[in-house]
Formats: structure tokens, C-alpha cells, sequence
């Protein structure tokens, strides 16, 4: 039986919506109201460009690929840490208004844009990759593929630094000094769980990255664009570790007998 | 809340439970608050009662032997109650008189450790219970500020401590599915025993099925049997117990509800049992 096929629809739906942008600087701002032209598709980067293009010339924004990887449109959109470009307008309230404002845990800079520098500060205290002794003669290793893929889920991270900002020990209690964030807590675990390395953080884990301050409330996990398992395979993990070197009187008692 | 046309400084520390957030966030905290706290109320009722905490045995010929997961094992019987489960007889001597004894009383410490030191529970009832923080993003009360500790600190340092509450919940399923294998017989009216299955032989069995999905999802089992190493290739056990664990540990929090739900349901339903409320139907 012949069957008809029709084309997709051209003709797309659109509608206003009201969009609350916070404009301002490290000195102060406030909530701003534009009104978007939304056709079928959009994400609320489209509109913020569109309101910067019509509206409002000189609205700060910091974006780059437009497809969720090089995790620059970091923001807050009605309360909750998401990519900009990543967050389709069909998937927020209709007929509310969208509120959009930077990363509640580090400081301003212009409007959307923050300064998430703290990251790559915090980032370089981390002892770097110390891997072993080569195992081939032509200076190679080899991996299997079960280790791999357990270090792998972390390289997936984009540096969005959601996680960062989410994080209550750092957006509320503001543990900057004393805390590293999920993020970088995820790096250490990478470095850490990687068979070729050589190096201990864990020390450094309990000590200077405040480890102990998470407070396992997943907000890292359910942010992540990328759906890493932060706190389940990271930082739960290293917290294990550190409870074998500093909290575990058996696992000490152990270590002491065991042979060198 | 309503949109501030205020000025002010970023970063920004809210108010208690303010939040720019529009979704009803609130739900999952008060479920969690909700479910936990019926299941703290309901334990802590059932383990003071020291009574109808099982059924069959020789002077209920027919009915299958049924004991209550909240009183197992019986290390000593409750006054007057000759349940045939102690392992040491009646109550102990140097049990303070002032306090009513109950043999739930000296069990149910150490299933609840496990659980309140729990990775899934931790996230789930600091946020539910002292709102550190109620939901993601949302404000925290104030008095805490600067003062959070987390587990960094004393008191909750005492997490730590959760693999060795660990080891115990693990020698709890081997006991609990001993009881289940008693759940399959009962005694005749000459003193003899017979195999039987009951409804209550099904509770029974399926009790330490759903713990047992729990316990060994654990977080810090997944450490102990292989998580703790850098290389899992480097021995194929280690491999098969890992991905095993990691398999229940991604449906951590599903069988800590469902396990939880459970275990208080067999309690219920061996107590309405032994009140004379239900009969355990006898199927085989």
C-alpha cells in the first residue's frame, strides 16, 4: 500500500518571553527585563545573543562553541547551574519569565560572566602526573582497558565549573581557602586512581583540599552536562582513601605488619 | 521569590531557604524527611513493644517459624517471652531495671549506624533533616555561615567509621537469611518439624534479598574489593567483584528505600501476626 510522506513543517511557532538578566559588576547590578522573540529550537544563549544584539549592545557574555564542550556559558538560569547553550526554551516554564545571572561562588566581573580564575589557582597546588618507568623498550606503557575507562569518565569533564558553583561548601560557606570543589577533587581522583602514576594525594586530600567538607549532596553530579559521576566514582572514592590512611585503625594496623 | 530590583554585590549568600529555583524543590526533602522519619517513629515504637516479635514454635503447632528482622538475632528474651530463638535465655541481670528490656533494643543499634553512616543516606537526610543545604542552591540557615564543618570535622568525622558498621550489616544477612531458612518450617502437634511455605516464609525470604541488594552496594564495599586499587586488569576477581558491586552501587539509594520499606514492612506484618491481627496463610 503506497504511503505519503509529508516534508517537515517550515512554518515555526513563536512566542515572547520575558527574560530577567542580571546587568552589572563586582561593585553591584540588578535584575533587567527584555522581551525575546522565541521560535522552535532556541536555547537561552540564542535569546541572551538576540537581546544582546537588539537590546543591549554591551551585555557581557562569555560563550564560545555553542554545543555544550568547551563549557564557557556557564550560568544561573531560574535558580539552577546550567550551560546557556545546552538549555533548550521548550524545556523551561512556560509563561514565567526566565531569570538568567552568573555563578553564584565566584566573583563578578561584568553581567554574565565571572571570574572563575580561583579554578586554575587552586588546579596548580594539585601534584601533577608522576608516572612510573616506561613498560616497553620504546618508552610506552600499557593500560588495560578497565583502567582506562575508569579515569577516562573524569577526562570528560569540560571545566564548566558548574560543579564549583553548585557546591554549597563553596557558594554558601565560601571554604575557598580550605576546599577545592568537586571539580578539582574529580581531577585528583584521576590522577590518583591512574595505574601509571607514582604520586600520593591523599595526604594532601585530608589536609589542604578539605576533602571532609563535601558533604555527599550530589548537587555536583546532578549539574554536570557531561553526567559524570562525581560524587559516586570520585570523590567518594578518594573520601575511602583517605578514611585507609588517617581513619581506619585496622587498615593502619595492617600497613604497619605488612612486608616492604 | 521575587525578582530584587535592588542593588547588590556578587557573590551573593541567601537567606534560609531562599532560592532563585522555580521547581518544586522542596518535594525530594520532605519525602525523604516524611519516609525516614515514619521509619524512625515505627522502630523506635516497635523495638520498645518486646512483645509479638514472632510466631510458630512448639506451642503453635502448624504456624511457620517466623522472628521478626527488628529482634534478630534474640540474644535474650524479653521478660516473661519464651520465643525459642535466644541464644542465651532470658533477660540479662545486668540490664538496668529502670529500663524496660527489649532484645530490639540491643540490635537495632548496629543496622542503624550502618545506615545513618551511609554515603546515600548522609546526602540524603542532612539535607532532609538539618537543611545543609535543604536542596541544591538553596540558602542554608545562617548560624552556620563560616562555622560549617561538614565532615571535617567533630562530630561527623565519625562517617568514617562507616566500614566497620559495614562488616557487621553483612554478618546481619547471614543471620537474617537463617532466619528465613527457619521460615520454611514449623512444628507438628507431636513435637516434630515440617517443611511448609507460608506468605510469611515469602516476607521472610525476600527481606534479606532486598538488605543484601543494599549492603553490597555499598559504597565502601566497592572500596574494599577493588576500588581501593589503581589497577582493577591486574587481577580478574578483583575485576568481577568490582563491576558487581558497582552494578548495585549505582542503584544505591533504590534498594535503601526499598530495603528499608521492607525490613519495617516484615515487622509489621510478623507483629500483626503474633497479635492475632493477621494470619500467615500457609500455602504449602
Amino acid at each position: 500500500m503506497p504511503t505519503t510522506h509529508t516534508p517537515p513543517s517550515t512554518v515555526h511557532a513563536t512566542r515572547t518571553v520575558e527574560f530577567k538578566v542580571w546587568r552589572g559588576d563586582s561593585q553591584g547590578g540588578e535584575f533587567k527585563s527584555y522581551s525575546v522573540e522565541v521560535t522552535d529550537g532556541m536555547v537561552v544563549l540564542d535569546c541572551i545573543h538576540r537581546i544582546q544584539a537588539d537590546q543591549a549592545n554591551d551585555l557581557a557574555v562569555r560563550w564560545n562553541c555553542k554545543a555544550g564542550k568547551c563549557g564557557s556559558c556557564s550560568a544561573e538560569i531560574n535558580g539552577n547551574p546550567k550551560l546557556m547553550c545546552m538549555t533548550r526554551m521548550d524545556t523551561l516554564p512556560q509563561g514565567e519569565p526566565v531569570r538568567v545571572e552568573p555563578m553564584r561562588s565566584f566573583p563578578s566581573i561584568r553581567d554574565l560572566v565571572t571570574d572563575v580564575s580561583w579554578n586554575f589557582r587552586a588546579k596548580k597546588k594539585i601534584k601533577p602526573f608522576k608516572p612510573r618507568k616506561p613498560d616497553n623498550a620504546d618508552g610506552s606503557w600499557t593500560m588495560y582497558q578497565i583502567d582506562v575507562d575508569r579515569v577516562q569518565e573524569f577526562r570528560k569533564c569540560i571545566e564548566c565549573f558548574l560543579c564549583q558553583d553548585v557546591c554549597h561548601v563553596l557558594r554558601d560557606h565560601h571554604k575557598h581557602d580550605e576546599f577545592i570543589g568537586p571539580r578539582l577533587l574529580m581531577y585528583t581522583a584521576m590522577l590518583e586512581m591512574n595505574p601509571l602514576d607514582t604520586e600520593s594525594r591523599v595526604a594532601d586530600l585530608k589536609h589542604h583540599d578539605g576533602i571532609g567538607y563535601c558533604n555527599i549532596g550530589k548537587c555536583c553530579t546532578k549539574v554536570c552536562p557531561e553526567h559524570i559521576g562525581i560524587t559516586d566514582n570520585a570523590i567518594i572514592p578518594m573520601k575511602e582513601r583517605v578514611v585507609d590512611e588517617f581513619y581506619d585503625p585496622l587498615t593502619r594496623l595492617f600497613r604497619m605488619f605488612k612486608p616492604r | 521569590m521575587s525578582m530584587s530590583q535592588t542593588r547588590y554585590s556578587l557573590p551573593q549568600t541567601r537567606a534560609f531557604l531562599e532560592t532563585a529555583r522555580t521547581d518544586r524543590w522542596w518535594i525530594a526533602p520532605l519525602f525523604v524527611l516524611a519516609g525516614f522519619g515514619a521509619f524512625l517513629i515505627y522502630s523506635t515504637w516497635a523495638a520498645f513493644q518486646a512483645n509479638n516479635y514472632f510466631i510458630g514454635g512448639p506451642s503453635q503447632p502448624g504456624v511457620q517459624d517466623l522472628l521478626s528482622p527488628f529482634y534478630s538475632p534474640v540474644l535474650w528474651d524479653a521478660s516473661g517471652v519464651h520465643s525459642g530463638h535466644a541464644w542465651f535465655g532470658d533477660a540479662p541481670l545486668w540490664w538496668p531495671a529502670w529500663l524496660l528490656f527489649s532484645p530490639a533494643l540491643i540490635i537495632l543499634p548496629f543496622p542503624a549506624g550502618f545506615r545513618f553512616t551511609c554515603y546515600y543516606y548522609r546526602g540524603a537526610y542532612y539535607k532532609a533533616f538539618w537543611a545543609d543545604p535543604a536542596s541544591c542552591t538553596v540558602g542554608e540557615p545562617k548560624f552556620r555561615g563560616a562555622n560549617y564543618r561538614g565532615e571535617q570535622k567533630f562530630p561527623l568525622i565519625f562517617q568514617n567509621l562507616h566500614r566497620y558498621f559495614l562488616y557487621i550489616a553483612i554478618a546481619f544477612i547471614g543471620l537474617l537469611s537463617w532466619d528465613a531458612y527457619q521460615s520454611f518450617w514449623h512444628f507438628n502437634a507431636d513435637g516434630t518439624r515440617s517443611l511448609g511455605v507460608s506468605v510469611g516464609t515469602i516476607v521472610l525470604v525476600l527481606n534479606p534479598v532486598f538488605l543484601g541488594m543494599y549492603t553490597f552496594g555499598c559504597h565502601c564495599l566497592r572500596h574494599l574489593v577493588g576500588g581501593k586499587h589503581d589497577c582493577l586488569s591486574c587481577s580478574s576477581v578483583r575485576q568481577h567483584k568490582y563491576k558487581a558491586v558497582s552494578w548495585l552501587n549505582a542503584r544505591h539509594m533504590l534498594f535503601a528505600w526499598i530495603s528499608l520499606f521492607f525490613v519495617g514492612f516484615t515487622d509489621i506484618y510478623v507483629r500483626l501476626c503474633a497479635s492475632g491481627t493477621w494470619t500467615d496463610w500457609r500455602i504449602l
